[in-house]
Parts: structure tokens; C-alpha cells; sequence
């Protein structure tokens, strides 16, 4: 049996929008329970670290310019640049690094 | 009324460099869309709806294999289940008296990034700050998949390889400031890192997909440091004051 396109993309879209949903329009007020609310508090930093790491290093094609652009940005991160900055700062490394690395190759 | 044109140019301006990595993940996840058989218009389609990079590279492949609908329910359950977390965060984040619509639209834009850097915002969340994300952040991923479709590989390989790494500065961005404010988030970011690396370098757990990783670590960890290090909950300010300034 074929399925169809159309059918397949309506239900992962409505899987993901009830997962993202959900929580937000049953969730009112604050939650009193102090390890519930300790717990939301570290969920954004712990899912965004672990995405983070070591991801940055697999996604270039030379691993060392990921590991030297999460240096660089997160040195810049800590004096307080902007996001953009950081951004474009990752992405600046991860080019010249690339570049020389092609130097160095060929 | 214009603290949310405020917020809305804000959510904008914050979206841009979203929008530019968008344009350049999808783009490879349009190569994936079109072996998968998908037209560039389903590809758009996909991604204004999905906008989950994981979570679409799951759903072609469940299309390519031609599966049952009931397959493709648990694969994006699976994969997309962070989203889950990261709508309960921010439900925290809301004045209470949010309205329903505000919920539902907002909760539709999460994604990793805009998740992101809605979480570095000081104080009540306003909608609207996602609104101007959304406007660009989604359209760049949509268009991308498309492009990605049509194109195939007209960027160059090095191009593609420096806005890789756009989204991670983006996620620095928001953690490593926190750290510096926190020490407990700091420490919580290194184990974070650490246990991260372990896990993807043991092969057992090789055949769990990286979403469900990054749930089961971000429970654990998470779990781990609310029992260890409950934050003081006085008030809002307390919590946004100790990490996020």
C-alpha cells in the first residue's frame, strides 16, 4: 500500500503541535512544587549544553574547528558579546580553520 | 501596546541570525526531502508546519520507507518529545493571565532556537518576542527545505560547514552568560558537556536518536541538579535574577 505525502506531513505536524502545545495551554499559573519549578529551571540549560556538545564538533567538516569555534564563542560569551556576534564569530572560526586546513591538506 | 512592537522588532532582530542558520540546516535537509520524494512546495509545507530539524529528518525517513501513519505518530513523539519539556519551561515563563490564543501560537513556534533565546529573556515572556522570531526564524527553515529540494548543492561545502555552527554559538550564547551569573547552572553546563560526550561515545546507546538522548540526559541531569540545588523560590525575580539576568 502507498501512502500519501500530504497525509504523512498533516501527522507529524500535528504530533509535534500537540507535544508543543499542550503544556503551555494546561500549564497555568506557576507550578508551587519546588523541585518541579527547580527542575523547568535547569531544563533549558542542560538540553541546550547537551545539544550543544559534542554536536559542535560533528557538524564541521575539520572536528578541531568546532572545537575551537565553542572556544572562541564561548570566551566571547563570557565578556559579554551579543548573539549575532557570537553567531557570526562560530561561524568566522569554523571557515578560517576550514580554509587553512585546506592549505595545510593540499 | 508598544512594549509589544518593542518586543516584536526585538523578537526579529534575534531571529535574523536564527533565520541565516535555518536557511543553511534546511537546505541540507531539503537533499534528504527530495530523496524521500517529496516536491519542493511538500517540502515547505513540511518544514512551515514541523520546523523540527530532527524531527523532519525523521519523518522523510519514515516516508521513504513508505510505513504506516501510526509509525510516523511515534517517531515524532520520540523525537520531538524535548519540545514537551521545553513548553512546560515556558509555560513558567508566561504571566498567568496569558491568553489562550498567545499560548497556542507561541507554543506552535517552539523550536531548539527560539526556545532558546526566548529563555534569555529577563522577566515575564511577551508573546510578541516570539511572534518577530517566528516571522523570520520559520520562513528561513521553510524556504530553505525548499531550496534545498530544488538546488540541491549549490552552496559551497565550506559555506555550509561555517553556518553550521551558527545555531551552537547561538545556544552559547544564552548558557555560558547564565554560568557566569550562576555557578550552580556553570556546573550544570559542564556535567551537561561531559555526560553528553560520554553517552554519544558509548555504542550501546548508539541506537537511541539524538532527541531522545538529549530528553532522557536533560531529565536526568536536570532531575539530578533540582534535587541537589533547589532554586529558592521566594518569587519570579529570584529565578530570573540568579541565572538569567
Amino acid at each position: 500500500m502507498t501512502h500519501n505525502i500530504y497525509l504523512y506531513i498533516l501527522t507529524a505536524a500535528a504530533v509535534s503541535c500537540l507535544i508543543r502545545v499542550l503544556p503551555l495551554t494546561l500549564i497555568r499559573g506557576k507550578i508551587k512544587n519546588p523541585f518541579i519549578r527547580s527542575f523547568l529551571y535547569y531544563v533549558p540549560y542542560v538540553t541546550l549544553a547537551v545539544m550543544t556538545f559534542p554536536a559542535i564538533i560533528a557538524a564541521p567538516q575539520v572536528p578541531l574547528a568546532g572545537i575551537l569555534a565553542l572556544i572562541a564563542g564561548a570566551i566571547a560569551a563570557w565578556r559579554g558579546v551579543n548573539m549575532m556576534g557570537i553567531a557570526a564569530l562560530c561561524c568566522g572560526v569554523v571557515f578560517v580553520c576550514e580554509m587553512a586546513a585546506g592549505y595545510l591538506v593540499y | 501596546m508598544n512594549r509589544n512592537k518593542n518586543a516584536f522588532t526585538n523578537g526579529i532582530r534575534d531571529g535574523i541570525p536564527i533565520a541565516l542558520g535555518y536557511f543553511a540546516v534546511a537546505f541540507s535537509l531539503g537533499i534528504v526531502a527530495k530523496k524521500a520524494g517529496l516536491n519542493p512546495f511538500q517540502g515547505f509545507l513540511s518544514s512551515l508546519l514541523n520546523h523540527a530539524s530532527a524531527g523532519e529528518y525523521a519523518e522523510f525517513t519514515v516516508i521513504m520507507a513508505n510505513a504506516p501513519y501510526i509509525e510516523m505518530v511515534f517517531v515524532i513523539l520520540v523525537t520531538n518529545i524535548r519540545y514537551l519539556l521545553m513548553s512546560c519551561a515556558l509555560s513558567q515563563r508566561f504571566d498567568p493571565d496569558t491568553s489562550n490564543m498567545h499560548r497556542l501560537l507561541v507554543g506552535f513556534g517552539i523550536t531548539d532556537e527560539i526556545f532558546g533565546i526566548s529563555i534569555g529573556r529577563s522577566g515575564a515572556l511577551n508573546p510578541y518576542y516570539n511572534y518577530g522570531a517566528m516571522a523570520v526564524a520559520l520562513p528561513g527553515w521553510s524556504m530553505g527545505t525548499a531550496m534545498g529540494i530544488v538546488a540541491g548543492s549549490v552552496l559551497p561545502a565550506s559555506v555550509v560547514s561555517a553556518l553550521s555552527v551558527a545555531l551552537y554559538g547561538m545556544f552559547i550564547a544564552i548558557i555560558i552568560p547564565a554560568s557566569r551569573t550562576n555557578k550552580v547552572v556553570g556546573g550544570v553546563v559542564i556535567i551537561s558537556f561531559l555526560v553528553s560526550f560520554i553517552v554519544s561515545k558509548i555504542p550501546l546507546f548508539g541506537r537511541l536518536s539524538d532527541s531522545m538522548k538529549i530528553s532522557i540526559l536533560t531529565v536526568l541531569i536536570a532531575g539530578a541538579a533540582a534535587a541537589l540545588f533547589p532554586v529558592k523560590d521566594d518569587d519570579d525575580d529570584t529565578l530570573t535574577d540568579s541565572g538569567l539576568q
